[in-house]
């Protein structure tokens, strides 16, 4: 059963490596940039697909822990700490190689912290707030939580709007590549195309074999149990609140995780990733991909938001994903890939993913 | 401060404090006949102050708002039977993401039928700079046009829900909608009125802001947040509390304004929501006990 369970993983490695074949056969490289991006935001995708879907949770609150991990990384790595830089905190930082010094682009030095650092502080910082967050915010259930979340990425959104640390309205640029290990890095840049591709779908792959692991395992099926009937899990010795204050913290910093990277990627990020819309895509492409399906969540993510960048919506990109969750939750609440015209195709999908 | 100032910032609290009222209101009506929380409240708002800008081209002031009014209410309406009817026993989650959702899609609408242009009516009476004086404060007249409808508004609601057949059939679907049923109601018409009430009076209230505050396409969703965080303090459903937390969360935004920055005002409403439904989730005003039993 276990190797049924990966299958999917190996189709999906064989199905990136083709496409990526393909495209540079094809001389249509320039596509991969907006595949990478997608794998970036799906990844806030399946950890959001594991809270709503397998948890049962409603967040409208995911951009915001996607801009803190993504703000966390650039605030460190584009920091300037060259006046203290006899300073003995800053030194000793330096003697761990904490800090790394570069030229930006009129010649001036600047001292800031190396990107695997801000890396890891932004993880660990936004599932900290995940976790003050949701210590006190699972304790409601439906419309008071999904308003709860939403407020909490307004606050962010407020935050980084107000604060002069996060750029205002202009955002931060000028973001450092980030040096994975030897040769690898992520970097926006042309010549660097084919690479950031494989990094990206490698860790949207550890995320999905994380993901699917979990939701094999004990705890996903606690989790299932959850969602089915909270009251019911809970008699049966379930601890119903940690389990899904867990996955809250877990699917964050799935979020950070995308927002981090997506921000070396891009070089930059702006207030409009903290934008309550944007939260709304991530409940709109988990909806579409069926709640509770991983790879469905996987393939949504990918496809509507490569749409969305190509600028395939045009003016109507937000009308597009409202109407989206509204015929989802009319038409097929259970996720397109269970409408019944369509099971031959959900049989041979769906199955795998629960093992 | 001194006292002209003092009574300066409640008097505009308290305007502000009378709009997040009635959209709160407009909550609670589609809440009490439905336990739906309609996130496109705040939609219905911008809708007709916007159909009353483009209606007020073409025929006079009183004219334009009762028909955009009109046009609202029968929006509402339409959006019930076309997609909160369609939804059989549909879980809170569904029912969030339909109504999140169509606010998303009305608002674009409105940004393609009216552009992004910021709009408002003239003033009722009187033009933006005529003032009335008040204990040494100055107030425009239109502030005295929101107090009024507001009163207006919350006394014939009260009047209709406790006095009228159908307002007392609407509260009994709220009850127990089974019992409602087989006391001969027409449930299902219920909810849809309930949809139509709440769209007018959003209608109406966008309309009579719109002086004050301006109106544009997107400006529905913070209204929402607000009309929604002071339906909690209030208490769910309970619309008369809902007058008096308004009131609260006005005074309090603007004295927060006076001492912040401007930039965080939008945040003191959040804080106010998060801080409630953490700790008081059954409003400021209900009984924990009776919270309990309203939420199962």
């Amino acid at each position: 059963m276990r190797f049924r369970r990966y299958l999917p993983v190996f189709i999906g490695a064989l199905l990136i490596v083709g496409f990526q074949v393909a495209l540079s056969a094809a001389g249509a490289t320039y596509y991969m940039t907006q595949i990478t991006m997608s794998a970036y935001y799906a990844l806030v995708v399946i950890g959001l697909c594991l809270l709503m879907g397998y948890a049962g949770q409603v967040s409208l609150g995911h951009a915001g822990f996607f801009s803190i991990g993504g703000y966390t990384s650039a605030v460190l790595t584009t920091c300037n700490l060259i006046a203290w830089r006899d300073a003995p905190l800053v030194a000793w930082c330096r003697s761990l190689g904490l800090v790394f010094e570069r030229q930006d682009l009129y010649g001036a030095t600047i001292l800031s912290f190396s990107p695997w650092p801000a890396f890891l502080a932004a993880l660990v910082l936004t599932g900290l707030i995940a976790f003050l967050i949701g210590l006190p915010v699972l304790r409601l259930k439906g419309h008071y939580l999904a308003m709860a979340t939403l407020g909490f990425g307004l606050i962010i959104y407020r935050v980084v709007l107000g604060a002069r640390l996060f750029g205002q309205s202009d955002g931060i640029s000028s973001v450092p590549p980030f040096p994975l290990i030897a040769g690898l890095q992520v970097n926006g840049r042309s010549a660097f195309r084919v690479q950031n591709y494989y990094i990206a779908w490698a860790v949207v792959m550890a995320a999905m074999v994380l993901a699917i692991s979990l939701v094999n395992s004990r705890v996903g099926r606690a989790l299932r149990s959850i969602h089915q009937n909270e009251e019911a899990a809970h008699s049966l010795g379930i601890d119903t609140y940690r389990y899904k204050l867990a996955t809250f913290v877990l699917s964050a910093i799935f979020a950070a995780t995308g927002g981090a990277l997506l921000t070396h990627y891009n070089g930059s990020i702006g207030p409009g990733e903290v934008t309550v819309m944007k939260s709304v895509r991530y409940v709109a492409i988990v909806a579409v991909g069926g709640m509770a399906s991983l790879w469905g969540a996987l393939a949504m993510g990918i496809l509507l938001n490569f749409l969305s960048l190509r600028g395939v919506f045009g003016t109507y990109d937000d009308v597009v994903f409202g109407a989206i969750l509204i015929a989802m939750m009319l038409f097929a609440p259970q996720g397109l890939l269970r409408v019944p015209r369509l099971r031959l195709l959900s049989s041979l999908l769906s199955r795998r993913s629960h093992g | 401060m001194d006292l002209t100032q003092i009574v300066q910032y409640c008097l505009s609290g308290i305007t502000i404090g009378s709009v997040y009222a009635i959209v709160a209101i407009g909550f609670n009506i589609i809440y009490n006949a439905t336990g739906i929380i309609n996130f496109a409240q705040g939609e219905f708002l911008i809708v007709g102050a916007m159909t009353a800008v483009s209606l007020y081209q073409v025929v006079p002031l009183p004219v334009a708002i009762l028909l955009a009014v009109l046009i609202t209410t029968l929006l509402g309406g339409l959006v019930e039977l076309v997609f909160i009817r369609r939804v059989r026993d549909a879980s809170v989650l569904q029912l969030i993401v339909i109504t999140i959702g169509l606010s998303i899609v009305i608002r674009e609408a409105m940004l393609h039928i009216w552009d992004e242009k910021v709009r408002s009516l003239p003033y009722f009476t009187g033009t933006s700079v005529s003032t009335v004086s008040l204990l040494g404060a100055h107030i425009s007249p239109q502030v005295i046009w929101v107090l009024g409808v507001s009163a207006v508004v919350v006394t014939a609601l009260t009047l209709f829900f406790r006095f009228t057949l159908t307002g007392r059939a609407m509260r009994a679907c709220a009850d127990d909608r089974m019992a409602a049923r087989l006391c001969g109601t027409n449930d299902r018409w219920m909810v849809t009125l309930s949809f139509m009430l709440s769209a007018g009076i959003g209608a109406l209230a966008g309309c009579v802001i719109s002086p004050v505050t301006q109106t544009q396409y997107d400006m529905g969703a913070p209204l929402a947040i607000k009309g929604f965080t002071v339906a909690i303090l209030g208490g769910l459903g309970n619309s008369i509390a809902a007058v008096a937390a308004g009131l609260l969360l006005g005074l309090l935004e603007v004295f927060m304004v006076s001492q912040f920055q401007v930039a965080y005002k939008e945040a003191v409403a959040i804080v106010v929501l998060l801080l409630v439904l953490v700790f008081r989730p059954h409003g400021l005003f209900t009984r924990r006990e009776i919270g309990a039993l309203r939420a199962s």
